[in-house]
């Protein structure tokens, strides 16, 4: 192994600049105070969990989790997202008092990447969980808050696709009456292979309606009109039901009047294995993967002892500021240059300026070898020099 | 006006017959892509930009959403594993995936070596025929590995066999059938769902 270089980071590591910081924390606060208006709390939990707790319940791949052992030799991972722990909170502290649960995050998650640059393995996550809210009011919420949170982040255009995951259960359950065959084609989905799974089916030999039934799921994009096709596909109790949410859902989103952000496609199946009803992924277009996505885990929480619905959303942070494009350098300091004679002055000059909201540089001159160059970052400099001691 | 549809293509044979296929499907292409080291191609009839890359590369633009769309074979799919949507089998350039080296040898019993271009084919491949085997990862000329004692087996695309044959090897396990297909960047196929469907229902009509 070649000796490290000094200016290194490990692999995913990103450094946060001023200027993108700057950018970060207003878009940032923004967002915050808009999901803070819906009435959600924030909550911190530790960047450290158990392995065998949050590792194992989070539905991220074993090997992208950061692992380590603490001192007794336990396994530790760094949390690799921030719905496990906060359903592990909720679980065991939070939900004795107060259903349903209304909390919030901006928090750093992190998942080792294999192949090449261009993911962090570090990144930050803003989102919500509503816990205890079995309804589909709880997922209309979800969406509406995440439709308002984008616009006050200052984007516009960006599209939401829902699905169901209970409705692709239902489906091939209900055409297939085999659990393998039908896990092999949610594999297929998942994998986004369309050629695969359609090669699956027509292997599978089935009679000409099951055929066309598994199929049809992936003509199932768009508004309401699926609907329509979903039901003559399936019409069982628990596909029906399923789809009843999503028209329910769909009639919501018309009284948030979000719905021109939101169309259906429901062989979505999201990375997060947890997901057991509605979910929906956000794009944005100029970013290559989804800048956020979320939906109902009712069955979550039961791993950490506590029985109770809960829906929610993520959004990466890097994603949405690229999405939200070029970052204007603001520069808004103001410089009070001094010489140690008008010290004093300075001092109480800046103070006042300060509590008048200014930002406020203090510099002595003695201090800065190139006053020229030093001054061009600032927009307003002030010079409280004494010229005699200046021209000596 | 439409937006603008970037196709990510490889450059080759795989290009001649995409572009067959995309004028039988009705697309106003020009007669000739006549500069040949070009590596965008703007056909403004269309409002397409093709992007020719290297047929491994296909895939990485189409998931890094520099590409819109892109043509690339099932060989660099099931290579690659990127997170792109397989729309549709083009079942153009066909050829498959096979086992190959020198007749009547066996895998090493001590240290099994398999030379090939698609490490991760190859591994996934023997392991699930139990085999622990060694990869070495090559760029070209694969059939050299046995000839030289490289490695007692290449992993490797076969179209015809004739190269093998003229190098003295034998074709042992067929792996898979390769054929190119048309994939989508994940967040394209939402953002430009419209101009992604029309072509791939135009395409799906020719094939």
């Amino acid at each position: 192994m070649t000796k490290l270089f000094m200016f290194e980071k490990p692999i995913g590591m990103r450094d946060t600049l001023p200027i993108l910081y700057g950018a970060k924390m207003k878009v940032r606060h923004r967002m915050l105070q808009e999901i803070k208006s819906w009435g959600y709390q924030m909550i911190e939990t530790p960047a450290l969990e158990y392995y065998e707790t949050v590792g194992e319940a989070s539905a991220i791949l074993n090997q992208q989790l950061f692992k380590l052992l603490d001192q007794q030799g336990r396994s530790l991972v760094l949390r690799p997202d921030m719905t496990a722990p906060i359903a592990r909170v909720a679980a065991s502290k939070l939900l004795k008092k107060r259903i349903p649960l209304r909390l919030s995050y901006s928090a750093n998650v992190y998942r080792a990447q294999q192949r090449e640059g261009g993911r962090p393995a570090e990144f930050e996550q803003i989102g919500i969980e509503c816990i205890g809210n079995s309804t589909v009011s709880g997922d209309a919420e979800s969406i509406a808050l995440l439709v308002s949170t984008l616009k006050v982040a200052g984007l516009h255009q960006f599209k939401i696709s829902v699905g169901h995951v209970g409705f692709i259960q239902e489906l091939l359950v209900y055409a297939l009456k085999s659990e393998s065959e039908a896990e092999q084609c949610r594999k297929f989905l998942f994998e986004k292979n369309y050629v695969g799974y359609r090669n699956y089916v027509s292997s599978l030999k089935l009679p000409y309606d099951v055929e066309e039934c598994l199929l049809s799921l992936l003509k199932m994009r768009g508004l309401e009109e699926v609907f329509q096709i979903a039901k003559t596909v399936v019409n069982n109790e628990a596909g029906k039901k399923a789809i009843g949410e999503l028209e329910d859902l769909w009639v919501q989103l018309h009284e948030y009047d979000v719905q021109d952000y939101v169309s259906f496609d429901l062989s979505l199946i999201s990375h997060m294995s947890y997901y057991t009803g509605i979910l929906f992924e956000v794009y944005a277009g100029s970013v290559g993967s989804p800048i956020g996505n979320g939906g109902r885990y009712d069955n979550l929480l039961n791993q950490f002892g506590y029985q109770a619905p809960a829906t929610g959303f993520g959004l990466v942070m890097d994603r949405l500021l690229e999405a939200l494009g070029e970052i204007e350098e603001e520069n808004d300091v103001i410089c009070i240059m001094f010489s140690k004679e008008q010290r004093k002055e300075a001092i109480s000059l800046a103070k006042e300026m300060r509590e008048s909201g200014e930002a406020v540089v203090l510099q002595d001159i003695d201090g800065v070898s190139d006053v020229q160059a030093y001054v061009k970052s600032f927009t307003t400099v002030n010079y409280l020099v004494n010229v005699q001691e200046e021209s000596k | 006006m439409t937006e603008c549809l970037t196709i990510a293509m490889p450059k080759g044979r795989i290009f001649d017959d995409a572009v067959e296929l995309l004028r039988a499907a009705h697309f106003q292409l020009p007669p000739e892509f006549d500069d040949n080291r070009k590596l965008i191609l703007e056909v403004k009839e269309e409002n397409i930009r093709f992007i020719l890359a290297k047929p491994m590369d296909v895939a990485t633009y189409v998931e890094q959403g520099v590409a819109d769309i892109g043509i690339a074979g099932k060989d660099v799919m099931l290579e690659e594993e990127r997170d792109v949507y397989e729309l549709l089998d083009l079942k153009i350039s066909p050829c498959y995936l096979a086992t190959a080296g020198l007749p009547g040898t066996k895998l090493s019993d001590i240290a099994p070596r398999v030379a090939s271009k698609y490490p991760n084919i190859a591994s996934t491949f023997y392991r699930e025929q139990g085999e622990q085997v060694e990869i070495i990862k090559l760029n070209g000329s694969i059939e050299l590995a046995p000839m030289i004692g490289l490695a007692e087996r290449i992993v490797d695309i076969v179209s015809t066999g004739q190269t093998l044959k003229e190098n003295g090897l034998v074709e042992y396990e067929k792996i898979a059938d390769i054929t190119s297909r048309l994939i989508a960047n994940p967040v394209s196929y939402r953002i430009k769902e419209k101009r992604i469907s029309e072509l791939v229902s135009r395409l799906a009509e020719v094939i």
